[in-house]
């Protein structure tokens, strides 16, 4: 019998501490990043495996913790890798918010561990945390204003492109 | 008083021979009984005082029977009746002789008693068995429209309780009041011929007194009547709440509930109250009038005496034998109050048996055989009506051939299923005719139907007893040979009993398989039907997952637990194989389980008794011993603290009654003020020996791959290794018989095949790791061939009460299967698949008609375009039928 492996060597404080650096939950405190950890699944796939597909229903997201994943999105021409992510990469964070489908598929393209955030849990502690719930709401604000800004030179450029 | 001579002439039909013979014994008792009330005066009358007389003889004569007669009958009759002359004796032989009668006359008095008493109960018994098993035999005759209209629980009692009574009535139902008439009479003839006016005295009050008292006993019977209804309604409530307890909690009416039952208990107490002051007046006026004759004794008699006209010796006489009066007439009198109460009791549970239309008692005999249908199926102008006479079928005209497959479809309420319950004989006939081959259908007997047609309906009923059992219910018709292990004279003795209270004798340990219709022989044959009708309805997988959590006796199913065995060993191999080896973490004596809890480590076996179970470990007194021997407390007490000090950080904020307290705290809610107050005293370093216990409990159920405290360093997994030895080792020997530890080669009887074949847990965090270790295990179980071994478990699952332990699928599943393997000339299902999902009903409808192909199918769908699929189609429209047209269907085309 080979050996089971030791498991996860991290324990729930790595977990928090890798929480800390995914931008949406900067600013939130240890204890509820501690709960947070707590109450989602420590989760490991092998290399090849699909966390999910392109237009499944999205109820949960991934914080990578070791490994890495590509994001390949169904073209007319077949799947295309669009993006590859590695350690501390948050994917499929959009489910946790909104009820959209999957937008692109993730495959591990290396043995993975990740933490598997419900979307279940995140509003329910995001019912009871208002505070929390305040920090998401101001980082995402800041997502939205850079995207403006993002926009607005990007118009900029096309206007004096002629294009527009 | 109709009641009553059916009560008696169902004794005395029934009970006639054995009433005559204990009336034979106990009239042949009456002098046995009187000659030992004698005997002791004689001895010491006659033998040990009687000077004078043994002063001038030296023999007496013994035996020496005479009846005197009174001397106001002695003209015509003669001055005495000598029955035996006897023979002398002298003094001592005289006195030992009649001792010696006294005792032997005892002895046969005890023993007539004692043959009397046994006679009655067994004949009570008897009786009691024959009308208890005749209430059922008819519950079983009841019309079909009846049955939906009764309470289980009111018949139930009546069968059980109410008729009790009448066992302990039987026996004395003839001979008692016989027995008490004689000794009052005898007594009121003795007055009589004392003197004819103080006879006819008594007599008058005797006669006053019979006519008076059950006069006023009968509005008390009237209300026992009304008090029995409201006792077998109260049983109908509470089945109905233990029914329907889901629903009553759902609508939170429990209060309801309580006010309906509160209601009924009120009326039960008043009528028990009023029946209870009647019965005690009755008592005293019975008492009251049983006093007044000797009050007209000692007046009249005593006013006689002093005029002269009656002797003080005759009065003294008459008073004596009036003491033997009153008892015979009261309990003659209470006789007559048990006799008309178990009458009333008789009469109410008769009522309740005798609905219309009953099915006749041929209709259910056992058959010598039962033909093939031939020929056709045909409707004649059928109109068929359900319970509140709504026309359900109109004037349907239609022949089926025995090998079509033929769908039922149409709109909701469009007769269709009015179709199938015909069949099953559910809806009455009111015109028309059905026949099958040569027989008519509602004429023909139960026995032909259910071998001939199968019938399943969208909610068949399953008893309490495992799916093999329920499954092979449909062909248990009638009891075959008895089997070679069977106490042959013992069962021709219960046989013989049961003919004596006129119960049928069919044998219940014989083979009541009809091994023709299931087309199996051997128990091979029955495994290979029963599982090929398990996978044509898609029960397969869910009595594989079954069995996976059955348990299997080792000793009965040596070589299966074997297998077993091999089939962890092969899992192992495979899993390493195919890379899959970190998904199960395998219970290894030798090193510690992080995807097990710490009690299940230290405990490391399963057992079946409550005591050792790994949440009960705290409170075992071995386990902690064990803990103080090893010195585990303290790293206990250590993880407990750091358990106590995260779940505080985590949930303090949390409302008592948040969903996480039960989805993940260690702590319930209600204790985590408490576990805050210990946290501080042990950091202040004042804990005591309560906070340190309580923090010990904390980590039993810590689970490191789960939990991720990151509790379980290097140092306390080699100490709990050491502690898990210790535990098994020092196990006290009471404690190791009922415990199974786990051990890489030995099969452990207390735990699920899947726990034996996994031998291990499957790992937490690890993607699809269940799902996947279950695909390997089934292959693993198909190659060994063990899978017929978990089959074989999972068919001795109990369905439980009403099948309620399977899903409603599973339920209608298991129906199709036990219509299915009747393998019957036509079946009719009736909506059966109704609440499966559209791909299982596709693939069920298919793999039945490739099952029945060339043999008769009616299927009344809940879906029309499974229609498709059958030979023949029926469209129906407000009970007609509007379309009718057969097809090929790809089926049939590949077959031709």
């Amino acid at each position: 019998m080979s050996g089971v492996s030791e498991g996860p060597a991290m324990s729930i404080q790595t977990e928090v501490e890798r929480l800390r650096r995914v931008p949406l939950f900067a600013a939130i405190d240890t204890s509820r990043l501690k709960l947070l950890a707590f109450t989602s699944e420590r989760l490991a796939f092998e290399k090849g495996a699909v966390l999910f597909r392109q237009g499944d229903r999205g109820d949960s997201a991934y914080l990578i913790l070791d490994g890495s994943v590509d994001v390949v999105v169904d073209s007319d021409k077949g799947p295309v890798t669009v993006a590859h992510l590695g350690q501390n990469a948050f994917v499929g964070e959009i489910s946790l918010l909104c009820d959209t489908p999957r937008t692109a598929a993730v495959v591990a393209t290396a043995p993975l561990d990740t933490l598997k955030i419900k979307k279940e849990l995140f509003f329910q502690l995001l019912r009871d945390m208002p505070q929390m719930t305040l920090e998401i709401m101001r980082e995402l604000a800041e997502r939205l204003n850079n995207t403006n800004k993002e926009l607005s030179v990007a118009h900029a450029k096309l206007r004096s492109a002629g294009l527009e | 008083m109709a009641g009553e001579s059916t009560l008696y002439r169902y004794i005395w039909q029934h009970s006639r021979r054995e009433q005559l013979v204990v009336l034979i014994v106990a009239v042949a008792a009456q002098p046995v009984y009187f000659l030992s009330l004698t005997l002791p005066k004689l001895i010491v009358n006659g033998a040990i005082s009687d000077e004078k007389y043994w002063a001038a003889h030296t023999t007496r004569n013994f035996l020496h029977f005479v009846i005197g007669i009174p001397e106001s009958l002695q003209g015509w009759l003669g001055t005495q009746w000598v029955l035996l002359s006897g023979f002398e004796l002298e003094r001592v032989p005289y006195l030992v002789a009649l001792s010696v009668a006294f005792l032997v006359l005892v002895g046969a008095t005890g023993f007539l008693k004692f043959l009397m008493n046994t006679m009655k109960g067994r004949m009570g018994e008897r009786l009691l068995r024959r009308l208890r098993y005749e209430l059922v035999d008819k519950v079983l005759r009841f019309p079909s429209a009846h049955l939906r209209r009764t309470k289980q629980s009111e018949i139930a009692s009546m069968i059980k309780d109410e008729v009790e009574p009448l066992g302990g009535f039987i026996g004395d139902a003839i001979v008692w009041p016989v027995f008490l008439a004689g000794q009052a009479l005898t007594a009121l003839i003795f007055i009589i011929v004392q003197n004819a006016w103080l006879g006819l005295i008594t007599a008058t009050v005797v006669s006053a007194q019979a006519l008076i008292i059950p006069r006023l006993r009968r509005p008390i019977l009237k209300l026992g009547k009304l008090r029995q209804v409201q006792a077998r309604e109260l049983a109908g409530r509470v089945g109905e709440i233990v029914d329907g307890g889901a629903d009553i909690r759902v609508h939170g009416t429990s209060n309801w509930e309580r006010a309906e039952i509160v209601r009924r208990l009120g009326k039960i107490y008043d009528i028990r109250f009023d029946i209870y002051q009647r019965k005690y007046f009755v008592k005293s006026l019975n008492n009251f009038i049983a006093q007044m004759t000797p009050f007209v004794f000692y007046l009249v008699g005593g006013y006689l005496a002093i005029k002269g006209q009656l002797d003080v010796g005759q009065l003294l006489a008459v008073i004596v034998a009036y003491k033997d009066l009153p008892g015979p007439i009261k309990e003659l009198i209470d006789w007559d109050l048990a006799r008309q109460d178990v009458q009333i009791k008789y009469d109410q549970v008769m009522d309740q048996f005798h609905p219309d239309n009953m099915v006749p008692a041929e209709l259910q005999a056992p058959l010598a055989d039962a033909p093939l249908l031939s020929g056709q199926i045909e409707l004649k102008g059928v109109t068929a009506v359900d319970d509140a006479g709504f026309t359900l079928l109109d004037n349907v005209d239609l022949s089926l051939n025995l090998n079509q497959s033929v769908a039922a479809t149409g709109g909701a309420g469009c007769g269709k299923e009015a179709l199938g319950l015909l069949f099953a004989r559910q809806v009455t006939l009111k015109s028309g005719a059905v026949r099958l081959g040569g027989v008519e259908l509602t004429t023909a007997s139960d026995g032909f139907l259910g071998r001939r047609i199968a019938y399943a309906g969208p909610d068949g009923y399953f008893f309490p007893l495992n799916l093999k059992d329920n499954l092979l219910y449909g062909l248990k018709y009638q009891p075959g040979p008895l089997p070679e292990s069977c106490d042959r004279v013992a069962s021709a003795r219960f046989a013989a009993e049961a003919r004596r209270a006129g119960n049928p004798d069919f044998a219940l340990d014989a083979d009541w398989l009809d091994y023709e219709a299931l087309r199996a022989h051997t128990p091979t044959e029955i495994t290979d039907r029963i599982a090929e009708v398990l996978s044509v309805v898609g029960l397969e997988s869910d009595v594989y997952q079954f069995g996976l959590q059955a348990r299997l006796d080792p000793k009965a199913n040596a070589s299966a637990a074997q297998r077993i065995v091999e089939a962890r060993h092969a899992l192992r191999e495979r899993l390493a194989a195919e890379n899959m080896s970190t998904l199960v973490e395998p219970f290894d004596p030798g090193s510690y389980n992080r995807n097990a809890s710490i009690a299940e480590n230290l405990l490391f076996g399963t057992s079946i008794d409550p005591e050792l179970q790994p949440s009960a470990l705290p409170h075992l007194p071995h386990f902690r011993r064990v803990v103080a021997e090893e010195g585990l407390e303290g790293d206990l007490v250590a993880m407990g603290l750091s358990i106590a000090d995260t779940m505080i950080e985590l949930f303090r904020d949390f409302p008592p009654d948040h969903p996480f307290f039960d989805e993940f705290s260690f702590i319930p809610a209600a204790e985590l003020p408490a576990y805050q107050a210990i946290v501080k005293r042990v950091k202040a370093g004042g804990a005591t020996y309560a906070d340190r216990s309580q923090l010990s409990v904390l980590p039993l159920r810590y689970v490191e791959a789960r939990h991720r405290l990151g509790l379980i360093t290097p140092q306390i997994r080699e100490r709990l290794l050491v502690a898990r030895r210790t535990f098994a080792e020092t196990l006290p020997a009471e404690l190791k018989a009922r415990i199974e530890f786990y051990e890489t080669d030995r099969y452990n009887a207390a735990a699920s095949l899947q726990d034996n074949i996994l031998l291990g847990r499957v790992a937490y965090g690890m993607a699809e790791a269940a799902t996947r270790v279950g695909v390997v295990m089934r292959q693993v179980l198909d190659q060994l061939d063990v899978r017929d071994v978990i089959i074989d478990a999972g068919l001795a699952y109990n369905v439980g009460a009403a099948g309620k332990r399977l899903t409603p699928a599973q339920r209608q599943k298991l129906g199709l299967a036990r219509a299915l393997i009747k393998n019957t000339d036509f079946l009719v299902l009736n909506s059966t698949v109704s609440t499966l999902d559209d791909q299982q009903k596709i693939e069920i409808v298919d793999r039945v008609l490739a099952y029945r192909q060339g043999k008769g199918t009616v299927w009344v769908l809940s879906k029309d375009d499974l229609a498709l699929r059958f030979d023949r189609v029926l469209v129906f429209d407000h009970g007609r039928l509007v379309t009718d047209k057969e097809q090929v269907t790809m089926a049939r085309a590949a077959a031709q």
